[in-house]
């Protein structure tokens, strides 16, 4: 090992290593290497097919002959508007958003739970309890749901057994939140949803709660602060960008979701279930494609408001 | 004189692991007391039990007077400095500083105007806008002082404060914090394992060791009395003399102190009753403002030898290492310390 050898050695040494070594010296190409894959994949096959997608929303389609022909036109975005499907798109955003709303208030004890009071073993078993839910099929859980919402369920055997029957109708009697049992109701899909759902929204609130220094709680305490002061003014603010982020999960998921609202609630359409419907039973392409901007429009106008209200600038 | 803070018998455990071992410290109004010791020998945790950010296990803790142990540090009229800082990163200098008046529910106008006020004190005056990850180390720190002070604290605690400076901002900011305490005649309470910021500023410190009070003494007294050989060895250094060599120079079992630089060649002056001994100088140290020799000893033990390069001159004496040195020191200089148990 003399180091008139070491130059030498880098220059002869075998195609591998100088290939490293080029690497080493040209972190461009490094860079260029691990990116090329994922960009070709990204850009062209996803953002790709979505652009396509969109594009034969401006096709035109013909009611008699169900047939679609390359005409472009704006009709099918105009028809967005009309009242059956204005319906649709408000039925589907009242729903992200009052899911994300009881989402976040469930999720944060937990997270607030696991983040500052469990260590080691207890900590794995919340991740696990969190996420052995999505270890199931999803399609099995909204299933299993029906059964327990259904008529004579496990969740009505629950509610006379409590002796709650009373209640249970007088809520089941509001329009808009009702119907007639369970099952066939909004709340009970508004349950679905928010059970499907949770651990989108735990996870990222109990990763910003981790990250908070427990200083600043004590920081906050020592300056004479109660406890409900300290959670108003230093947790609550600190966790806006797991909260935000969170809710864009529950809110997104919802939006775009098919077969949770054909399983349980009242009929009528959900966005998703729109799409699924008019390009598979219907074959009207183009209107689908035009339901599709739907939930991508309302996500980039949710992202912009919670950008507007400061919940990245933490990040 | 009333007591500021008073610990009677306090124990922290934690699991099988004493923190704080049955401590009893009585710390004077308007006192400032430094916390020395190495790192788990528990003055962090005798400093978060005045806070009330901990709680003993058994022992009473009197602050001003007043039964402290089971109170939340909320109703404390203590305030901390972290050593982290912990300031608010989602609230501009301003709103952190004022944050402890806001909570209390002091009004807008006074409670602006005292942030801008303390944050003057600290030299930080129109820095209020700043966010404080646009802030250095030192001026965080100046902003955690700030925050801290305009409660107007009667006991403000300090954890290890200026640890994180680099030498120049801490001693600039060990002149600034000592000035500040006469200033404001506010108890200070600064936990420290740096013994000569301790013994720079404190009117009185307490050296901490596995979590017993070794001493607690001003910083002359430590310095020049140590009582155990873990003061004798952590503030500053210093030649432990043990066994029959201790014997034969003090006629007692327990064990000696004496600091390198009492120690004299023989060709220098001493003052007081001589002491002298012979070894073969094992190591010579340059170290700008002093050399540092060490002395091997007929029995094996070492002794360092530090003397002061006082001249202009170049004052190398011409020691070579190797050689057979005379050293001698006054009885005086020299401390009998506790036997080690």
């Amino acid at each position: 090992m003399n180091t008139l050898a070491l130059p030498q050695a880098t220059a002869a040494g075998s195609p591998m290593r100088r290939f490293a070594n080029l690497l080493y010296r040209r972190p461009n190409v490094y860079l260029a290497l691990l990116l090329v894959p994922p960009l070709i994949w990204f850009g062209a096959i996803y953002l790709g097919s979505l652009l396509t997608l969109l594009w034969q929303g401006f096709y035109t389609f013909d009611d008699f002959t169900m047939a679609v022909t390359p005409d472009l036109t704006l009709a099918n975005f105009a028809a967005l508007f009309a009242p059956s499907n204005f319906d649709i798109i408000l039925r589907t955003l009242s729903m992200a958003v009052v899911v994300s709303i009881i989402a976040g208030f469930i999720a944060f004890p937990i997270a607030y739970y696991m983040a500052r009071y469990t260590t080691g073993k207890t900590k794995a078993f919340f991740y696990i309890a969190v996420m052995m839910p999505m270890w199931a099929s999803y399609i099995v859980k909204a299933y299993a749901w029906t059964l327990l919402l259904a008529k004579g369920g496990v969740a009505q055997w629950f509610v006379q057994h409590l002796g709650l029957e009373p209640l249970l109708q007088f809520v089941l009697g509001i329009p808009g939140v009702g119907g007639s049992t369970l099952s066939t109701s909004h709340l009970g899909r508004c349950l679905v949803f928010v059970y499907i759902w949770l651990p989108f929204m735990i996870l990222p609130i109990q990763a910003s709660l981790e990250r908070l220094p427990p200083s600043l709680l004590q920081a906050s305490a020592d300056l004479g602060a109660k406890p409900r002061q300290t959670f108003m003014q230093v947790v609550l603010p600190l966790s806006i960008p797991g909260i935000a982020a969170g809710s864009i999960f529950t809110f997104s998921l919802t939006l775009g979701d098919f077969i949770v609202p054909q399983l349980i609630g009242p009929p009528g359409y959900f966005v998703g279930s729109m799409v699924y419907a008019q390009q598979g039973a219907i074959g009207n392409m183009p209107m689908a494609a035009a339901f599709t901007l739907v939930p991508i429009v309302l996500i980039a106008v949710y992202l912009s408001i919670v950008k507007r209200l400061g919940a990245f600038d933490a990040l | 004189m009333t007591l500021a803070v008073q610990f009677t018998h306090v124990s922290r455990q934690f699991g099988e692991v004493k923190a704080v071992d049955r401590v009893s410290i009585d710390i004077q109004d308007g006192e400032f007391f430094s916390m020395l010791g190495p790192s788990g020998s528990g003055k962090t945790t005798c400093l978060r039990l005045i806070a009330g950010f901990e709680q003993p296990s058994a022992g009473s803790i009197r602050i001003h007077g007043e039964e402290a142990a089971g109170l939340p540090p909320y109703q404390r009229d203590v305030n901390t400095v972290f050593q982290d800082y912990a300031l608010f990163p989602h609230m501009n200098v301003r709103d952190n500083v004022a944050y402890g008046l806001k909570v209390k529910g002091v009004g807008k106008t006074e409670r602006l105007n005292r942030a801008e006020e303390a944050l003057g004190m600290v030299a930080l005056a129109g820095y209020g806008e700043r966010k404080p990850v646009q802030l250095s180390g030192g001026q965080r720190q100046r902003v955690a002082l700030a925050r801290a002070l305009v409660n107007r604290p009667r006991v403000l605690l300090l954890d290890e404060p200026l640890g994180a400076l680099d030498l120049k901002l801490r001693e600039q900011m060990q002149g600034e914090l000592k000035k500040l305490q006469r200033q404001l005649g506010i108890t200070f309470i600064f936990v420290t394992h740096d013994q000569t910021e301790a013994l720079s500023m404190s009117d009185r410190v307490a050296v901490f060791n596995k979590g017993r009070i070794e001493q607690v003494d001003s910083p002359r007294n430590l310095y020049m009395k140590p009582a155990t050989v873990f003061v004798a060895e952590f503030v500053g250094t210093s030649n432990v003399i043990r066994g029959d060599l201790a014997k034969q120079l003090c006629g007692s079992d327990l064990p000696l102190s004496i600091r390198p630089e009492h120690v004299r060649f023989a060709d220098g002056p001493v003052q007081g009753h001589e002491v002298e001994i012979s070894g073969l100088l094992h190591d010579i140290q340059y170290q700008g403002s002093a050399t540092r020799y060490e002395l091997k000893l007929d029995n094996g033990q070492t002794l360092n030898i530090s003397q002061p390069n006082s001249q202009w001159q170049d004052t190398h004496t011409g020691h070579q290492a190797g050689q057979r040195i005379t050293a001698r020191w006054a009885r005086e200089a020299m401390t009998v310390l506790a036997s080690e148990a």
